[in-house]
């Protein structure tokens, strides 16, 4: 037995151990996040139950468990129509249950308000739409909806016209401010306020022009009555799909899941972020994390060939080095409370001072922002970037230098031609840890600029494009609001796996594009050992 | 073995007086008097921590890269001081090209690695550059093995070629005087014989100084010889008296291998 201790034999075995157990539950996390989140779209059954008491409810199953209360076996089934019940979810006793069908005429109504509808269809009033009815009444409704559709399309043309009437018009209402505020002459000042009210006048003109024809689309409705026959009049244009899952064949199912994917990836959030897409999320966050890594990456960069290269080694430089170590691990909502202070208030509030006075006490940069979010987590990741610079600077063997500099080179040419090439791979790892650890980042954000919603993105066709000083929306911190400050936190628990499963692959994706650059560099820059 | 009659020469190119140098407290070369000549292959040997490796790196001021290190005494290059402090360092290791123990060639290609020194030179006329390349690796004996794969990586060679391609590339900044040191330690007996070839072409044209721990290596290559040890130089001659009639006992021990 004392033998078998000696070989060293158990340490391995513990080893392989460990890396068993990380495994296992990585991948388990992995997998619960993914199960939940794409299976939440495919499109499940409406079931419809008569049960003891006499009542009759329609729903799609979420879930069957134990009733901890009585020990018998319940379900969990969506019903729906929140407007109608005052609730999503209801949990039914199995045997509570006595009759069970799938009615292959029951729809499910996804609405732009209240959540979904589940019930069937048994009416239209479509006066004045031109379309053509025919006998079935579904096929109606869709020829209906695609009607309103282009209806809807006009209205949006004016309500674009109207963005940017509304833009031109903010601008000089800004203008107009500075100049007053400089104490410049009344003509220019009276012919900018002029050309304003024109601009508003217009912009009433389009929103009444607006207001009507969407009044118009909206006289539209389908009549549904719910499982019990309660009736209940949608308006068409509130409606974002109809589908009728139980006669569904496998191809309309899949069509159905892409649609829902396409949604997700593409558009704009609904319902208190709890339906919809997550596009203003997925793009602040791209668009957070590469603006961090712009900043990050060249301070890293510069202070670790600093610290290595020129810096005496003495005391300081040591200190200097722990403590950049060190900072790796203050908490990240202490650097949120320091980017608040130094960034928003000190730096933003001096920039307004000096540049948007006349704005005062509206602030510009002087609140939370993407430009300051990013700042903050650059600074939360140098310390990774630096530390992995200054691994392979100092990995780069001695004879390199001394050759390069045997040559006539300064150590200047020396470390912009030699060097820092070699040192490439090195730093792509560091700003790939920087990536990942700034992607998933959250509390920082929470003071620094991140909204539960937010009106526009941080970049647009509007000049000057990037748009710093806006608040952006996050993957992180959606997860956060949608899973536990929303009021419906049940119908919203998918929301929250799509929405991990996102953030998981925007870093995976951007950890492997950069993971692959390193590999080509460090194919080019590897030294061989003779 | 050549045997010219080094007493006919002129003014040497390096001469060495009073050199002392230190490591924070430790002395590592103590009162070096030394003369080398144009032309001239000289070695040095002796053993381990000898000096001679140090005293190498003091001709191009590579020392000046130790912080510890702190030297007095002079080192004349052509009759200038070469560690006064208006010598200009980039211009002195233009002039006096280094060639190392382990070959190191950039992670660049064979082309590249050659035409750096010009390149950081801000020279970048490009049939200049080729004509140097060319030059540098003929006489660096390496032409035809690389001539069809010029923009490979430098880092695919074998020991031996790599380190031609390193004293090719000190070639082509056109030094007076190339430096090596311990050039063969890391090479097999093969590469070891062209580099030896090497050493016996490139004096017609520039002046070597080699640090070497093979004995037959210094009789091989070598017009003249200083035997090191413990920092002072104990004897310097031609290397056929210092191999056949040394004037110190410890020179011939070390010689014979009785010692070291």
């Amino acid at each position: 037995m004392k033998k078998f201790w000696k070989t060293g034999e158990p340490c391995v075995l513990a080893t392989g151990a460990a890396l068993a157990v990380i495994l296992v539950m990585t991948l388990t996390l992995v997998g619960v996040v993914i199960s939940n989140g794409f299976g939440f779209f495919w499109p499940r059954e409406l079931v419809r139950l008569e049960l003891k008491d006499g009542g009759i409810v329609l729903g799609q199953v979420m879930a069957r468990e134990k009733n901890p209360v009585n020990g018998t076996r319940r379900l969990q089934l969506k019903v729906s129509n929140r407007d109608l019940y005052g609730q999503d979810f209801r949990w039914i006793d199995e045997q509570d249950i006595t009759g069970r069908s799938v009615p292959a005429d029951a729809v499910l109504v996804e609405r732009r308000e209240h959540g979904n509808f589940t019930g069937f269809l048994t009416g239209l009033s479509i006066e004045g739409l031109a379309t053509a009815t025919t006998g079935n009444l579904h096929e109606t409704l869709e020829k209906a909806r695609q009607a309103i559709k282009e209806k809807l399309a006009e209205e949006q043309v004016i309500r674009s016209r109207m963005t940017r009437l509304n833009e031109r018009a903010e601008r000089l209402r800004l203008k107009l401010l500075s100049l007053e505020y400089r104490g410049r002459q009344a003509a220019e000042i009276a012919e900018m306020t002029a050309t304003r009210e024109k601009l508003l006048a217009e912009f009433n003109t389009l929103n009444d022009q607006a207001a009507a024809l969407h009044a118009a689309i909206a006289r539209h409705s389908a009549q549904m009555t719910d499982a019990t026959g309660t009736a209940k009049d949608i308006p068409l244009v509130d409606i974002v799909r109809v589908q009728q899952p139980n006669s569904m064949s496998f191809v309309a199912k899949t069509a159905a899941y892409a649609s829902k994917l396409r949604e997700l990836l593409f558009d704009d959030p609904r319902e208190s972020n709890t339906e919809g897409g997550l596009f203003p999320a997925i793009f602040g966050t791209v668009m957070m994390v590469m603006l961090m890594s712009v900043f990050s990456l060249p301070f890293g960069v510069i202070a670790a060939v600093y610290l290595r290269e020129y810096a005496r080694d003495g005391i300081m430089t040591r200190l200097v080095r722990i403590a950049v170590n060190n900072l790796a691990g203050v908490p990240s909502i202490v650097y949120g409370v320091f980017g608040l202070g130094f960034f928003v208030y000190g730096v933003g509030g001096g920039i307004d001072k000096l540049l948007f006075p006349e704005r005062l006490p509206t602030p510009t940069f002087g609140t939370g922002g993407i430009l300051w979010s990013s700042l903050t987590l650059a600074l939360l990741t140098v310390p990774v970037v630096i530390v992995a610079t200054e691994e392979s600077l100092a990995s780069i063997p001695r004879g390199i230098r001394e050759g390069s500099l045997a040559l006539g080179a300064t150590r200047f040419q020396t470390l912009t031609r030699i060097l820092l090439p070699m040192a490439t791979p090195g730093i792509m790892t560091g700003l790939i840890l920087a990536m990942a650890r700034a992607a998933g980042e959250v509390a920082p954000l929470m003071v620094v600029g991140v909204v539960k919603l937010a009106p526009s993105l941080p970049f647009d066709l509007n000049f000057p494009f990037f748009h710093m000083d806006r608040k952006f929306m996050h993957l992180g911190f959606h997860i956060y609001d949608v899973g536990f400050q929303s009021p419906n936190v049940e119908a919203a628990k998918p929301m929250v796996y799509i929405t991990t499963l996102l953030l998981l692959a925007i870093v995976i994706i951007a950890c492997s594009t950069a993971i692959y650059l390193r590999n080509q560099m460090r194919r080019k820059y590897t030294t061989s050992n003779f | 073995m050549t045997d010219k009659t080094t007493t006919a020469t002129p003014a040497p190119i390096l001469s060495v007086r009073d050199l002392n140098l230190f490591y924070g407290e430790k002395q590592a070369l103590k009162n070096i008097q030394l003369d080398m000549h144009r032309n001239q292959v000289t070695a040095f040997i002796g053993p381990s921590g000898c000096g001679k490796s140090t005293l190498l790196r003091c001709f191009n001021r590579m020392n000046d890269l130790v912080e510890s290190a702190r030297i007095d005494g002079s080192i004349r290059l052509d009759g200038e001081e070469i560690n006064a402090p208006t010598t200009d360092v980039i211009s002195l290791r233009r002039r006096v090209g280094m060639v190392f123990q382990q070959s190191n060639p950039f992670p660049k290609s064979i082309y590249e690695n050659i035409v750096y020194g010009m390149r950081i030179a801000g020279n970048n006329n490009k049939s200049e550059l080729e004509e140097t390349v060319e030059r540098s690796l003929k006489a660096a004996a390496i032409w035809d093995e690389v001539k069809d794969r010029l923009h490979d990586s430098a880092l695919g060679l074998s020991g031996g070629q790599a380190q031609r391609i390193c004293i090719a590339r000190a070639i082509a900044v056109n030094p007076e005087i190339i430096l090596m040191d311990e050039p063969c330690s890391a090479l097999d007996p093969i590469s070891t014989l062209k580099i030896e070839e090497l050493i016996e072409e490139l004096k017609r044209k520039y002046t070597i100084i080699i640090v070497t721990h093979n004995m037959q290596q210094a009789a091989r290559v070598s017009d003249v010889t200083g035997f090191f040890y413990l920092g002072e130089l104990i004897e310097c001659g031609t290397t056929r008296t210092m191999f056949t009639n040394p004037e110190k006992k410890q020179t011939e021990d070390y010689i014979t291998g009785r010692f070291g």
